[in-house]
């Protein structure tokens, strides 16, 4: 596996930020997996981290930190990972999309917009597997690497006050699903029934970093049941291990 | 049970937080000025970490059922027990019946109540903060019990003591933030020369700030953000991240507030100024 240069900047009194190259890599994103392995294999208590692309935030939640000595921990860290070899396990999540006009309200403008059928659309949208390089923003929210150029498409011009639980948007070089009804200026092309973020489950999130989407084309009747699943706690996204 | 008999402006539960879950892009949360709450749960042989009611800008009126002992800290609201003043940092014993009510804000902007045992609202994720999507509310509403634990027996070790408002100081300290060094010798002479402005935009989400410095067009990738970053926007504006802020941003973080300072920062209000000290 690649290792990359990294770099280490305090962060306020409790945290430093590490960042690796600027770049969305695949190749990055795994080395800044195999570095948290490797730094929760260390078992220091009180440290959480948080991946976003390139960048790795760490938060010491037991007390002020000594920055030249975590900064030192760090970069031996980093440099021993590569000895031992990545047990990650990561899955391909295959995660259900009704694209019905009632759900994916722009979608016959993005269609016009991209000079695609909204069937041309739909295929190129599930036809692809998008990798997530962070979970932020909102309690769930995936950011999602790999979208297609043919699919980019700029923001709305204004964005809407609201945008419903489970919208699946296009913006930019982004796709992804809003967790939660909140403002936002995507172009929303459908509605995904499972929902992202359940803080009554023991591991809220079930996607996590480093694992990959792809979204499935489904019907209404069939974005019905799956809802009703989910509610009732019976439904669950299909998966595939992928190895690291 | 503690009944709120009506909820004034923004009443919500707080701990220190919600520790753990940033991965998945959950807030901290807690109260915004932790070291009153710390404080207050102190003088009544609380754990630091004991449940709260963060009272924002106009109080209250609760009334309790059992027999209890409290503590104010915060801001000061003129704060009554069956029409009698009490201070902040005052352990004061209440009965079956009493009523605390609020009356003029007089100074700061979020007051605590902390009760003997902390109150006993449902932990989510580790945590009694109110956080929406994380609790199923993000604040009292009229007429709602809140649970706490019945005490007769409590015999403080202080009574009563004078602190001061650290909340009064008019300046915030600050470490760089990790893009800090993009900023212009322009941007910098605006950062700590300016005096800034509370604006409306301004909740336990982030604080915007009035007084615009030099717009720029850097951008940069998505990436973590904590309570107390300070953000710079293309159009030259300031946001600074506080407790239920978002856990990732795309703006560079050029300052990140002292943790002192986040307690300093939580008890202004629209209007209220104050300039940046480097540390």
């Amino acid at each position: 596996m690649k290792s990359y240069p990294i770099s280490i900047k305090p962060f306020g009194e409790r945290a430093v930020l590490v960042e690796w190259p600027s770049e969305v890599k695949e190749s990055i994103l795994a080395d800044i997996l195999d570095f948290m392995e490797a730094f929760k294999a260390l078992k220091i208590p009180g440290w959480e981290m948080s991946v976003a692309y390139n960048s790795l935030t760490m938060v010491y939640n037991n007390d002020h930190l000594d920055f030249e000595e975590t900064q030192k921990m760090i970069l031996d860290c980093h440099a021993g990972q590569a000895k031992s070899p990545s047990n990650r396990v990561q899955h391909l999540w295959t995660i259900p999309v009704c694209y019905d006009q009632e759900f994916g309200i722009d979608i016959q403008e993005v269609s016009k917009t991209l000079n695609l059928s909204v069937e041309e659309l739909i295929q190129q949208h599930t036809s692809h597997q998008y990798v997530v390089y962070g979970i932020g923003f909102l309690p769930g929210f995936m950011y999602l690497g790999g979208l297609p150029q043919s699919l980019e498409i700029p923001r709305r011009s204004e964005p809407r006050l609201q945008v419903a639980k489970g919208s699946v948007g296009l913006a930019g070089k982004q796709t992804g699903i809003y967790p939660q009804e909140s403002p936002g200026g995507w172009n929303i092309i459908g509605n995904c029934p499972v929902p992202l973020f359940n803080p009554g489950l023991k591991e809220p999130c079930f996607v996590k970093v480093g694992d990959k989407i792809q979204f499935n084309k489904i019907s209404k009747a069939e974005y019905d049941l799956h809802k009703i699943e989910a509610e009732v706690g019976i439904y669950k996204p299909a998966k595939v291990v992928l190895h690291a | 049970m503690l009944k709120v008999l009506k909820s004034g402006f923004f009443v919500t539960i707080q701990d220190l937080g919600r520790y753990g879950y940033r991965d998945i892009g959950v807030p901290v949360s807690g109260a915004m000025d932790a070291d009153s709450v710390k404080k207050a749960n102190l003088l009544l042989g609380n754990d630091p970490n004991a449940a709260v009611m963060e009272i924002t800008m106009t109080g209250p009126t609760l009334q309790f059922d059992e027999p209890t002992f409290i503590c104010l800290s915060g801001a000061h609201i003129s704060a009554t027990v069956n029409n009698r003043p009490i201070e902040n940092y005052q352990v004061v014993q209440v009965t079956k019946g009493d009523i605390l009510s609020y009356g003029k804000l007089q100074n700061g902007f979020r007051a605590y109540l902390a009760i003997k045992g902390g109150f006993q609202t449902e932990k989510v994720l580790g945590s009694r903060s109110q956080f929406v999507p994380v609790t199923k509310t993000k604040r009292l509403k009229d007429g709602e019990e809140v649970p706490y634990i019945k005490n007769i027996s409590f015999k403080p070790l202080i009574s009563e003591v004078k602190i001061d408002d650290h909340f009064l100081e008019n300046h915030l300290d600050v470490y760089k933030g990790p893009e800090f060094e993009l900023l212009s010798d322009m941007q910098l002479s605006g950062i700590f020369t300016k005096t800034f402005t509370v604006s409306k935009e301004n909740n336990r989400m982030a604080y915007q700030l009035s007084e615009l410095i030099e717009s720029h067009s850097h951008s940069m990738l998505t990436s973590g953000t904590l309570p107390g970053t300070v953000q710079l926007t293309p159009a030259g504006r300031l946001i600074i991240l506080m407790k239920d802020g978002q856990t990732t941003g795309g703006y560079p973080r050029i300052l990140q507030l002292s943790e002192e300072s986040i307690c300093t920062l939580a008890q202004k209000k629209l209007g209220d100024k104050f300039s940046f000290k480097l540390l």
